[in-house]
């Protein structure tokens, strides 16, 4: 558990996604099985335990703790896990026990000076197992040798605390948590609670995880994907296979996913090496990237799942979906809301997004759609080596044969060049995409002899979205950013002009934190330096007068209705786009310019439901 | 008494009357320039300038320039020299622990306070009280300065700089261990530890060398002096680098100390994708860790932990407690649980050396 601990509390300070890596590579390299497997699965968010509620924890620092004490520590730590971990007291300074600290003290001494070995992890009598009994060794030796040694019992293992949590019944927690605390210092005391309640947030995705438990056999990441779904902690035949002292695991997972493939954002450049006639073309819609899987288990029965394109299953975010996908395969498409047949925009299907409970009215006011692009595989067959003209046509057989309102395939662009392709892509509406036009974002170009390969292969698939909304707007608040960035001034806040209660003032709109290059970070970084009128804390006042400011030219994907931000705007995806030094920030843009933009992104969803 | 001023010799040497129902604060007591005592006409880590200072330890918010004498072991009086240049004080005076002087009505002896080089608490004692000032103290070991002692009193003013239960610093061994587990498993990155210039930083050094790291240590230009004085006193540093002038790409797989401000500006972007590492006993509280744009913290701390804190009030056998600068009101709280009489001082002004921005020669440095 100490291991563990070390490696969680590292991570969680540790900003680059590399060094990340090698933290998690190296532990994993270092810590033997089970352990690390468990690990894997608390990282990958594979293990559940019946959480221990934070109303348990109080009660427990509450018995050990003198309650002003308490509260003075919690105000200033401000969270409950580290508080407890931090002042929960030491086993060895409970020398004078008080009645309320006590029992912890006698548990907190036993266990290792028994001699016994350690009942097997999980057996049901492991709490038993513990020496109360006065008879033991313990009780003879204990209060002389408790001065001198730091005879306290080993601390649990990961794998003790895994094993244990999944059999222990809800009565016996709060007194093996107690164990445990006593057990374990600070930093494991810190994990420990981190577990146990589920709340690890140490900014380490599942993928990371295993990006990193590959790179212990110089693997590519995509295959222990592949292979995820039908592995169980803690990963033992995984560990062997990547240490190449076993076979790599096979998934017997009837509805696995694929790792996706991506397109890389295309250039004017680009296009002089390209040749129209070998790729394919289709509209890029503002949705959400899936792959739709349904296959048979041993049983025959029909599983079926849906997978975020980082492979994360989502399948119980859109139960409305699942009955429409009846025949074995895996589709590659996006998700859409789709009403009366038009395609809503991203906002409206932003309601269908990390929702807890899918509720009848949700799935009725915001019907959910899967836009067919790409098919993987078709019964028991794997297409992703065909070229991608040969899927597009079994694709478009499939669909046929799935014969679903709620399906349906995604229309190509016919263009005989590259102009031809810019005017639709230009004019969406008037190059097929209709009504749907709004949730046009550009334009996907697929080769036509690409097969399907995971990741982001060089010239497969370009994406060429469509110019994204501009507004020029001043530099208001300038924050440091993290890790490399730490020296910078790199976190903006900007503004645009409204008329406000003392005539016309600049109003926060958005923050951005990219977009810019390394010599256009330098530049601002030295203006906010110069120009800061006061300091709050991490945080620059830059100087925004009409005269005197710098103005940063911000691009953006979509604008939505915000009651949080004082504009009532809020953007999406904004980020510099360029630094126009030849403004005075009088010239910026107005709030009202946004308002108008928003008028055109919004179907509120009252009305749209109201044309039911 | 090695020392020669004459201003330190209190002039009032008859005893004025309140001196027979003499009460602990008619000793000491807190005024806007800092712990006033009358009866002996100084006081104690004075804020604003005074006629007769007595210093318990040069960092710069105990130890400022300006007053008329100043009292301080020849460390304290050494550093200040360094950092303010001779004419910080109109006259000084040194003592040794141990030593004793009558001043006016009362009698002032210095102690041990193992915080840094130098530092001391001073006992001054009127008649049959004495009060204990403890200016900054911790009970930990600490190879680069003399040990923690505890003295008996009958009133014990100590600070509370980590004056809650969740400030327990462990091992700074172990924190150091950590650093060179790091320096391994990142070769090629520079690690940059921030670290108080005065006491902090060498202690850091001298932890290092006592776990085996026999490399060059590099500093900031701000360190040098300090550092340098630390081994003019005999404090063993191995071979100590400047910085300054070192080539990018030389300074991968490095240790370097600079003051904690320094660590995140731009004098950072000299060092090949660094390490932020930050020895404070701040570090156990990770939204302080994280707030500082910390990626390894060490809760290495010049302070005493709550633990130190608590048993040292014991062990001092006060039956009051005057508690200043930190989180008071948990440490008066406990006393009271255990039928101490305590109070907080209120004073201003003092907190930790070093924070804040640094100053831009120190920053450029």
């Amino acid at each position: 558990m100490n291991r563990f601990a070390e490696l969680l509390d590292r991570l969680a300070y540790e900003p680059g996604r590399n060094n990340k890596l090698r933290l998690l590579a190296n532990y994993f390299r270092a810590t033997e099985d089970p352990d690390r497997g468990f690990a894997l699965a608390a990282l990958t968010g594979a293990l559940s335990f019946k959480h221990a509620k934070p109303g348990l924890i109080r009660d427990l620092i509450a018995d050990r703790t003198d309650p002003v004490l308490f509260a003075l520590s919690y105000d200033y730590v401000g969270d409950l896990s580290e508080t407890v971990a931090l002042m929960w007291p030491k086993a060895a300074a409970l020398s004078t026990p008080s009645p309320a600290c006590g029992g912890a003290l006698g548990w907190g001494s036993g266990r290792l000076l028994s001699g016994e070995k350690e009942p097997p992890p999980g057996s049901p009598d492991s709490a038993s197992a513990l020496p109360d009994d006065p008879t033991s060794p313990a009780s003879g030796r204990g209060d002389e040798l408790s001065h001198h040694l730091h005879n306290n019992p080993p601390p649990p293992t990961l794998t003790e605390v895994v094993t244990t949590l999944r059999t222990l019944g809800k009565t016996e927690l709060p007194k093996q948590l107690a164990r445990w605390l006593d057990e374990l210092d600070e930093t494991g005391r810190w994990a420990l609670l981190k577990l146990v309640t589920g709340a690890m947030r140490i900014g380490i995705s599942a993928r990371l995880a295993k990006t990193a438990a590959a790179a212990l056999g110089d693997k590519d990441p995509h295959e222990i994907e592949l292979m995820w779904p039908g592995l169980k902690p803690p990963y033992l035949d995984l560990f062997a296979w990547l240490e190449g002292h076993g076979e790599k695991p096979v998934n017997l997972d009837p509805a696995p996913f694929r790792p996706v493939m991506l397109a890389h954002a295309i250039e004017d450049a680009d296009f002089a090496h390209l040749d129209a006639s070998d790729y394919i073309a289709e509209w890029k819609w503002d949705g959400i990237r899936a792959q739709a899987v349904a296959g048979r288990d041993q049983s025959g029965n029909t599983v079926v799942r849906l997978y975020s394109r980082s492979g994360e299953d989502i399948t119980k975010s859109f139960p409305d979906l699942l009955p429409s996908l009846h025949l074995a395969g895996a589709i590659d498409g996006e998700l859409l809301v789709l009403r009366d047949g038009r395609v809503q925009t991203f906002n409206v299907l932003q309601q269908r997004l990390n929702r807890k409970v899918v509720s009848p009215k949700l799935t009725k006011d915001y019907p959910i759609h899967l836009r067919a692009y790409d098919l993987l595989s078709e019964g028991d067959t794997d297409l992703r080596e065909l070229p991608f003209a040969e899927r597009r046509a079994k694709l478009e057989a499939f669909v046929k044969q799935l014969d679903d309102p709620r399906i349906d395939l995604s229309p190509t662009i016919p263009f005989d060049d590259w102009q031809a392709l810019a005017a639709a892509r230009a004019d969406p509406a008037a190059a097929g995409a209709g009504e749907d036009s709004e949730a046009v974002e550009g334009v996907m170009l697929k080769r036509r002899d690409a097969p399907y390969l995971p990741g982001r292969p060089k010239g497969q698939w370009w994406k060429w979205k469509r110019d994204p909304h501009i507004i020029d707007a001043v530099l208001m608040y300038a924050q440091r950013g993290h890790g490399k960035r730490s020296s910078y001034y790199s976190d903006y806040t900007f503004g645009v002009w409204t008329k406000g209660e003392d005539g016309e003032q600049l109003v926060p709109v958005g923050k951005a934190y990219f977009g810019f290059t390394d010599e256009e970070l330098l530049q601002i970084d030295r203006f906010v330096r110069r120009n800061t009128t006061e300091k709050f804390g991490p945080v620059r006042h830059v100087v925004h007068e009409p005269d005197q400011g710098l103005v940063l030219e911000v691009a953006f994907e979509g604008l939505a209705r915000s009651p949080r931000h004082k504009s009532g705007v809020a953007m999406r995806f904004p980020r510099i786009n360029r630094l126009r030094w030849d403004k005075k920030p009088g010239e910026a843009d107005r709030l009202e310019t946004l308002e108008q933009m928003l008028k055109s992104e919004i179907s509120p969803p009252s009305a749209a439901t109201s044309d039911h | 008494m090695r020392g020669s001023s004459p201003r330190m010799t209190a002039k009032n040497h008859q005893s004025p009357p309140y001196i027979s129902k003499m009460r602990p604060q008619d000793i000491l007591m807190p005024v806007p320039a800092g712990l006033c005592c009358k009866p002996g006409g100084f006081h104690i880590d004075p804020v604003r300038p005074v006629e007769r200072a007595v210093i318990t330890h040069g960092h710069s918010d105990h130890a400022r320039p300006g007053h008329g004498a100043v009292l301080a072991t020849q460390e304290t009086l050494d550093m200040m020299r360094l950092r303010y240049g001779d004419n910080f004080a109109g006259s000084t005076q040194a003592i040794g622990y141990g030593e004793e002087i009558k001043l006016g009505d009362v009698t002032i002896k210095f102690h041990p306070a193992g915080h840094v080089l130098g530092s001391a608490q001073i006992a001054v004692s009127c008649k049959d009280i004495c009060i204990v000032a403890s200016g900054d103290y911790k009970d930990a070991p600490d190879p680069t300065c003399v040990p923690f002692e505890v003295v008996t009193c009958d009133v014990f003013i100590t600070e509370a700089t980590f004056g809650l239960p969740v400030f327990r610093h462990g091992d700074a061994a172990v924190e150091v261990k950590k650093l060179l587990a790091s320096v391994a498993l990142f070769p090629e990155r520079a690690h940059l530890v921030g670290a108080y210039s005065l006491g902090k930083a060498q202690r850091v050094i001298a932890l290092l060398r006592a776990a085996g790291y026999d490399a060059p240590i590099y500093l900031h230009g701000a360190m040098e002096k300090i550092t340098r004085y630390y081994e003019s006193r005999g404090v063993k540093l191995g071979e100590l680098r400047m910085v300054k002038g070192v080539k990018k790409a030389d300074l991968a797989g490095t240790i370097t100390l600079a003051p904690p401000s320094a660590t995140s500006d731009v004098w950072t972007r000299r060092f090949p994708d660094p390490v932020t590492a930050f020895a404070s006993g701040w570090m156990r509280v990770r939204a302080r860790a994280r707030q500082g744009g910390v990626e390894l913290p060490l809760v290495i701390s010049d302070h005493a932990d709550w633990d130190g804190l608590t048993s040292t009030i014991d062990a001092t056998g006060a039956r009051e407690i005057w508690v200043t600068h930190g989180q008071e009101d948990a440490l008066v709280h406990w006393c009271k649980t255990k039928g101490l009489a305590a109070r907080p001082l209120d004073l201003v002004g003092y907190g930790d050396e070093d924070e804040g921005e640094a100053p831009v020669a120190e920053a450029e440095a």
